[in-house]
This record gives C-alpha cells, structure tokens and sequence, in this order.
C-alpha cells in the first residue's frame, strides 16, 4: 500500500499544474467570447476563481510531493507524532 | 484522560452550540435565497454594474472571506478561547444580518446601498468562517472519546436545519403577503432579516452561561496554549501534511456532496425542470425534513465503526447514483413522457393579451399562457411572450391598423390580424379601450417561454424520494466530519488547523458547485444542441468525490482517536 501511496504522489504533482493550466485556459476562452456588458463581470468571476484555486491546487501538489517522500506512510497517532 | 461531564451539562453544550451555529446558517442562506429581490432593491438596475456587484457578494462572501475568517477566528480560537471567539461570531452574524434589513434600497440611498449590502455580507462570510470551527472543537472537548460522532453530529445538523428554518419562514411570510407585498422596498423580505436579531440574543444569552472547553482551560492553566496557531499549523510540516490530507483525502469530496444534495437539487429542479417556485420549495423541506435525523445516526455509528467508511460510501453513492438520480427529474418532468390524457375540462388557453412597453411605446408584448391540466392533477403552464415593435414602414393610414412585427422588411402577407386585450398603459400610443384589432408578425422568430409546472403526487412524493436520498448521502460524508477532524489535530492549534480545510472544502469546492456546474453545461452547447446537456454539469461533483474517495481511501486510516486531550 505504501508503493501504491508513493505512486499515486506522482500523479498528484502533475495534476496540480494541469488544472492551473486547465483553469487559466478556460478563463482566456471565456474572458475573451465575454460581450462588453459581461466582460468586467467574467473577468471577476474568474480572476476570483484563479485567485483561489491556484494556492490550493499548490497545495495538491505540495500534498503529491508529501505523499511520494513516503510522508503518509504512518499517519501520526498522537500530538507527540506532530512534533 | 477524560472530563467527567453531567448528562445535564452534555445538553447544554450541545444546544448552546448548535442553536448558535443554526442561526448563523439560517442568517447566510437568507441572503442567497433572497438574492434575487436584494439584487432588484439594492443594486443599480444596470445590468452590468448590477452583476458585478451581486458577483462580489456571492463569491467574495463564499470563497475568499470564509476561508479568511476561518484563520481570523481559528487563530483567535486557539489563543484566547472557544467560547468567546464562537461568541463573537454570533455577534457579527447576527448582528450583519439584522443590518442587512435595514439598509434602504437603491432607490433612496444610491450607491451607498450596495456598498452597505458588500461590505455587511462580506461580515457575514467571516463570522461563518469562525463560527463552524469553534462550536465543533467546543462540543469535541466536551464529549467522551466513544460518544465525540454522536455529540458532534448534532452540530453538524444545524446546516442543514438552517436551510430549513430559512426555507420555512420565507416561504411563509411570502404566501401570507403575497409577491408584491413581499418583494416591495420595505416588505415581506426584511422579516427574515430582523427576526435574526431576536434569535441571535436568545442564543448571546444561552452562550454567555457557557464555560470554556475543559481541555482549552486545562492547556491555558499549563501556559501550553499555542502563541501563533497560523504558523504552527500550516508552517510545520508535521500539522500541514494533516491539513493537506483532511482537505483532499475527506472534506472536499464532502463539499461538493453537500452542495449538490441540498443546493444543486433545488436549482436543478426549479430552473431545467421548471417545477414551480412554492413546489420546489416545500419537496424541498420534505426532504430535508426525513433525512435530517440521519447526522446523529451516521454520527453515532461513526463511534461505532470508524469515521472513514462512511464518510466514502457516502462519496461512493453520490457518484455512481446521480446522474440515475437527475436522469429520472428531466424525465418524470418531461411533457412528452407523460402517459396520463390531457384533461380538457379544466384546460385553459388565454386569449392573447398585448402589453405595451411603458419605456419604450413602439415595443408591444404579445402574451398568451396555456394551461394544460392532466388527469392526475399536473399542471403545466407555458406563457409565451412575443416582442414586437410598430412598424411605420407597412402602417395603413387608410384602414387605422397598426401594424407590429419583429422586422420593417416583414412582407405583409406574413402577417395576421388578431383582436388582442389591450392593457392600458402610461405613455402607451394604443388607444386604451379594452380591445383592440391590431396586426402582428404570423410567427415570432424567438418567443420567450416560460413554463412552470405543478407536478401530480406520485411524481412529487417520487422527487422527495429521490432528494431525501441525496440529503441521505450528505448526512453520510458530514455527520461525522467534525468528529474526525478533531481528533485530526491537537488541542493547542484544533480550532484553526480543522477551519480552514473545512471552509476550503465547502466554501469553495462546494459553493462552486452551481456555478461550474452551469459553465459546464455551457460547454456541451452546439448549434444542433443549443440547449446542451443538462446533466454534464454532474460531472464536477463527481469528478472532485472520485478523486478524493481515491485519495481517501488509499491514505486515510479507519481509527477513532480515543485520546484528543493532547
């Protein structure tokens, strides 16, 4: 389960970048075929919407990054274990 | 090490703390299901400038503000205490929303008032952020380590209760005033508002009498509280790692099954099923109503069986269920699949009335509703609404007709004389008699359709069913959620590390969920199906309760934390 663990952290790192890539794509479409009355208001809408989800899709990354350094190997069982 | 707790005390912790954050819900959704009339009363009738604003409030309020308020009142939570850090949440939501029903509209005060209505709704995301967190901790610490799911269940059934009692007393208010008298200026819709005021006191009050959390008072009186939870829980790797997992590995699969059972139900069935608005609503409490009990239950048995599997398997069913599930509405509500005969007697077709625009005198609105009544009590009404404008080009001076088409180069043969009802209007160039023979277009190129249907019983009992079921799969993935994120995290940095995973996982994974759920379906769009695929837009929930069911299951571990003193 550990190798499987590892593995899968591959995955993770590199579909944490994929959907910044994803995101930041549909965001060029959209801003872009917006009318003038909309534009302002989707171009909000998904700067907000990228505001957010890159940090967190860091965040999947970094959590990739954990779990293929063998990180999740032993989850903690006591606040000892987190210190 | 445990607290040895009274059975009257246990009661008492958990009222105070659920009946506060039930009002904090209630106080956020109000604001979201009034959102249409506050967008009409405090935002500028500019489309544009209207829709920003309103965008601001909904996202910024949901996504960026409570995540913020999470680490705001996490970190104040850690510091000084649970009990006056929940306090002052209560404080701020109450005290916003009640804010909220005073602010006058657009028409009186200008731009002042969508300023107001921004900044006191980005108040009311923060105090959400805060409160969630401390009344979870708070009850935790109270609760011995083979009762914390069921203890703690009942906090988790305050989201959904406060749905229901926002529901509840809107729908009331509304049927006892009337649309009008309820979307007016100073109407119906600001009662739900002022009447949190009432509940927020009541709940000061019950809270006020609260002590501090033992396990916080014990760690105080040792100097062992944190001095900067932010940075010990998200700068050590050692806590971070545990965010990260809580996040990607529970809680944001719990998100988005939340917000489709509760949220994207509702919408789906209102606006691509067209069932009408008082209809919706109320298979909506039914439904919630049924299933509500089910967090204490899931609750308890997470005590029993572990918090994992339940927390997946509720996962699992969303997955593999919904789109059956959001198949059977599109279809049960379809006009073509239905068997039973058309009940002519109390079938009603209106003559066609024709409004003119009081703006804009040359545009005249052809309206016509059909009501088609079944044998087994549905109803669906379709009323089409025609936009001509008067056409000078083809007027006849010789016979006085008035001629309205949707194109000057409309050739006249195309076109039909009909005795409409005409409704009399300031400013209209019609003549205001009652009728009148006036000359339009034979076939409007793009009527606009409104249909509202009134569903029959088996169908309606079928939907609550099948809506009861979604709320089912919540209670599944979020009875025992505060539970296992408490015994997650240690008591020093517990209320900020469990906080804001939480508010990521729902505030933004799940408030997303109508909005990337429309966007979407937009993409299925194309000019052979310019309506697109009404159920595409599923495939985001699922997709984000595949990956974390996946993450979930290979990393999380089944074991209940007996010892959350530490």
């Amino acid at each position: 389960m550990n190798t499987i663990k590892k593995i899968l952290g591959l995955v993770w790192m590199f579909l944490a970048p994929a959907i910044i890539w994803f995101l930041a794509s549909q965001a060029i479409q959209k801003i872009a075929a917006a009318t003038s009355l909309t534009k302002s208001n989707v171009t909000l809408q998904w700067l907000i919407i990228l505001t957010i989800f890159t940090p967190i899709c860091i965040g999947f990354f970094i959590f990739g990054y954990y779990a293929f350094k063998g990180e999740y190997d032993q989850l903690p069982a006591s606040s000892q274990d987190l210190e | 090490m445990s607290f040895d707790i009274k059975p009257s005390k246990i009661s008492l912790v958990i009222g105070a703390s659920s009946v506060g954050t039930l009002i904090e819900w209630y106080d956020f959704y109000i604001f979201g299901m009034l959102a249409t009339i506050i967008s009409k009363q405090f935002f500028p009738s500019d489309a544009g400038t209207s829709a920003l604003l309103s965008t601001l409030a909904i996202f910024a309020a949901g996504f960026i503000v409570r995540p913020f308020g999470a680490l705001v009142f996490g970190r104040l939570g850690d510091i000084i205490g649970r009990k006056y850090t929940f306090l002052l949440t209560l404080v701020l939501m109450g005290g916003s929303t009640f804010a909220i029903g005073l602010v006058p509209g657009f028409a009186t005060i200008g731009w002042a008032a969508p300023i107001l209505v921004l900044i006191l709704r980005l108040v009311q995301g923060l105090a959400l952020g805060g409160e969630y967190g401390g009344a979870a901790t708070y009850v935790a610490e109270h609760a011995p380590a083979n009762r914390r799911g069921f203890w703690t269940s009942w906090i988790q059934t305050t989201a959904t209760l406060g749905l229901f009692l926002a529901l509840g007393v809107i729908i009331l208010i509304r049927s006892n005033q009337g649309v009008e008298a309820f979307s007016a200026e100073w109407g119906g819709w600001r009662y739900p508002f002022w009447m949190s005021i009432i509940l927020v006191v009541v709940s000061i009050l019950i809270r006020m009498k609260m002590s501090e959390s033992p396990m916080f008072t014990k760690l105080k009186s040792e100097g062992k509280t944190s001095t900067n939870p932010l940075k010990e829980s998200f700068g050590q790797k050692a806590n971070f790692k545990m965010v990260l997992l809580a996040l990607f590995g529970a809680v944001m699969g719990q998100g988005v099954i939340w917000y489709t059972g509760q949220f994207y139900a509702q919408s789906f069935i209102e606006t691509v099923c067209k069932v009408e608005f008082v209809q919706s609503r109320n298979l909506m409490l039914w439904a919630i109503l049924f299933a509500t009990p089910f967090f204490v239950v899931f609750g308890y048995l997470s005590d029993r069986i572990g918090r994992k599997w339940i927390m997946m398997f509720g996962m699992l069913a969303g997955i593999v269920t919904y789109r059956p599930i959001y198949q059977y509405f599109l279809d049960a509500t379809n006009a073509k699949n239905r068997t039973e005969k058309i009940d002519l007697a109390h079938t009603v077709v209106s003559e066609k009335l024709a409004i003119v625009d009081e703006k804009v005198c040359t545009k005249l609105y052809v309206v016509q509703k059909i009501d088609t009544a079944y044998t087994d009590g549905a109803k669906f009404s379709y009323t089409k609404t025609d936009t001509l404008f008067l056409n000078d080009i083809i007027k006849d001076a010789s016979t006085g007709s008035i001629y309205y088409t949707q194109s000057n180069a409309m050739d006249a043969s195309k076109l039909d004389t009909i005795v409409v009802k005409l409704k009399p209007t300031k400013g209209a160039i019609l003549d205001a008699s009652n009728t009148q023979e006036v000359t339009i277009a034979a076939a409007s190129l793009k009527p606009n359709i409104v249909v509202e249907k009134t569903l029959d019983d088996t169908t309606y009992w079928n939907l609550i069913w099948l809506v009861f079921v979604q709320i089912l799969y919540v209670t599944m993935v979020y009875g025992p959620i505060a539970a296992f994120l408490v015994e997650l995290f240690p008591t020093k940095i517990r209320y900020t590390s469990m906080s804001l995973p939480y508010h990521i996982g729902n505030g933004v994974f799940g408030g997303l969920v109508p909005f990337l759920g429309t966007l979407i379906v937009e993409f299925t769009k194309t000019t052979d199906n310019p309506a697109g695929d009404p159920l595409a837009g599923l495939w985001y929930p699922i997709g984000v309760a595949s990956i974390c069911l996946f993450i979930g299951v290979i990393y999380l571990t089944n074991k209940v934390d007996k010892e959350v003193m530490d």
